[in-house]
């Protein structure tokens, strides 16, 4: 494939990231808080440039307004998580004082139990996903600590993906806003009925021959 | 709490005496020398926990916490004799100043909860790695690893892994190094679907959980990569602030392979990592070393 060709595949495919990229954050941690029976699940993701987690989406019955918060990328138990790779669950966090006023600062809820685990793809780590609050059930299993890295994974391999998508896009648009018509293009032909996309490739394609003369 | 330790040498000193004892080249040995290298002949015919472990309580044994620093006036923690901040200078070199911080997750000092208790008597030195941001967390791991390693700590607890693959090679050599130096380090096994290190390496002693309600019950896993099992699961920790809580996690079953490992060092220090994790075989409780 040319390199226009492939930045017009590129570009088609990334048409739209933006938007799947918020409904999948939601999609997972609904996933995630539906999995665990749990009140509330949420998503930090890393902010590479300013060395910070972004309180990025969250699911439960509370208030969406603190969304965007950003908080030091190793410290606490989120921090903890990022940084050393491993996912762990705490019963009863609210004895611990410091841990309830920093996270009521910062997400607007204090959780009394939290599963803690690592988004990671190969070498990066992408952010972490805390369940809030699960049902307390005597003696937590090791599936359920199994479950939560297998989704773990699963999320993080498609945010992986639409991030990707993301960063496509942002290069695109970089790149002029000639190559931004030729995305918008080849995702508005992504959508049309079959006979007419055959009737808009024609067009295209006798524009091409115009252009290239 | 008392300075953090300076070359440690005070603590190698049964190491440096075995060192020139044996005088020998490290490469070969010469004719008629296997006699210089007699082990102790107090290995019983059967090694079982009671000889392993009876009577140990972990006095003179320095272990080292990798990890967020440690709350040292906790209950369950008590004394400490140091802690450290670690950075890393501009050659990569470790540094490591007095630690005033404390524990800035909770998880450092619910591994020196868990060591303190199964090793009452041991030395407890935290290495804090974390608070510098993530961007600069793997450089500070290995850098922590590293000054642990040249501190000759007996036990070095990481509760912590990195998947990049730029510092694998690091920390391959680091964690060879300290086994060949008597320092035991002991890793948590990863249990999710990625590289990840040092875990994996054979020089390090890895850990994974088991369920049981039960501190010294421990297992050793015929399946490697993960060696031994411990306990992992709804665990009672000392937390910030003087706290307790209950937490699940291969991080909290590696401080008990740790004091376990600080036990059988007290009462016999001169065993290898290779010995004392064949100890570890031998005594673990698929193998019916409790009796």
């Amino acid at each position: 494939m040319s390199e226009d060709g492939l930045r017009a595949a590129v570009a088609a495919g990334v048409i739209g990231a933006e938007a799947a990229y918020g409904s999948l954050l939601r999609s997972i941690v609904e996933v995630a808080r539906a999995i665990f029976s749990a009140k509330r699940s949420s998503i930090f993701l890393l902010d590479e440039e300013t060395d910070e987690l972004v309180f990025e989406a969250l699911a439960g019955e509370e208030e969406q307004g603190l969304i965007g918060t950003r908080i030091p990328s190793s410290t606490g138990i989120v921090g903890w998580t990022l940084v050393t790779r491993q996912p762990l669950v705490i019963e009863d966090l609210t004895q611990d004082p410091r841990h309830s006023r920093e996270v009521a600062e910062k997400t607007g809820y204090v959780p009394k139990g939290i599963m803690s685990v690592p988004l990671l793809v190969e070498e990066r780590a992408l952010g972490v996903l805390q369940v809030l609050d699960r049902p307390q059930r005597p003696g937590f299993s090791l599936q359920e600590m199994e479950l939560l890295g297998l989704f773990a994974n699963q999320a993080a391999i498609a945010l992986d993906l639409l991030q990707r998508s993301r960063r496509a896009k942002a290069a695109l648009e970089e790149g002029g806003g000639d190559v931004a018509v030729v995305a918008r293009l080849a995702a508005a032909l992504d959508e049309l009925t079959e006979d007419r996309r055959e009737q808009a490739l024609a067009l295209l394609n006798a524009l091409e021959d115009v252009l290239k003369q | 709490m008392e300075d953090a330790p300076g070359d440690g040498a005070a603590a190698q000193g049964s190491r440096s005496a075995v060192a020139e004892e044996r005088a020998l080249p490290a490469w070969s040995l010469p004719p008629g020398a296997g006699d210089q290298i007699r082990l102790g002949s107090e290995w019983p015919e059967r090694v079982t926990r009671e000889w392993a472990l009876d009577g140990a309580t972990g006095k003179g044994v320095r272990v080292c916490i990798l990890d967020s620093g440690v709350d040292a006036d906790h209950p369950k923690v008590g004394v400490i004799q140091g802690a450290v901040a670690i950075s890393v200078g501009e050659d990569g070199a470790p540094i490591a100043t007095p630690d005033e911080e404390g524990d800035l997750c909770g998880h450092g000092t619910a591994c020196a909860g868990v060591i303190r208790g199964l090793a009452p008597e041991c030395e407890i030195y935290s290495a804090r790695v974390l608070g510098a941001g993530y961007t600069g967390s793997g450089p500070i791991l290995l850098g922590g690893l590293r000054w642990a390693v040249e501190q000759g700590f007996d036990v070095v607890n990481m509760s912590l892994s990195t998947t990049k693959r730029q510092f694998a090679e690091v920390l391959h050599e680091l964690a060879d190094k300290a086994y060949f130096n008597r320092t035991i380090l002991v890793a948590s096994a990863h249990n999710m679907p990625v590289e990840s290190y040092p875990w994996r390496f054979s020089s390090v002693i890895s850990v994974g959980s088991h369920s049981e309600p039960d501190s010294h019950l421990f297992y050793y896993n015929p399946n490697p990569p993960v060696e031994f099992f411990a306990r992992g699961v709804d665990v009672e920790l000392a937390w910030i602030g003087g706290t307790t809580i209950r937490a699940t996690g291969n991080s909290f079953a590696t401080p008990h392979i740790s004091g376990i490992c600080a036990l059988v060092r007290s009462k016999h220090p001169e065993l290898t990592p290779f010995q004392l994790k064949s100890v570890l075989h031998l005594t673990a409780d698929n193998m019916g070393g409790t009796q």
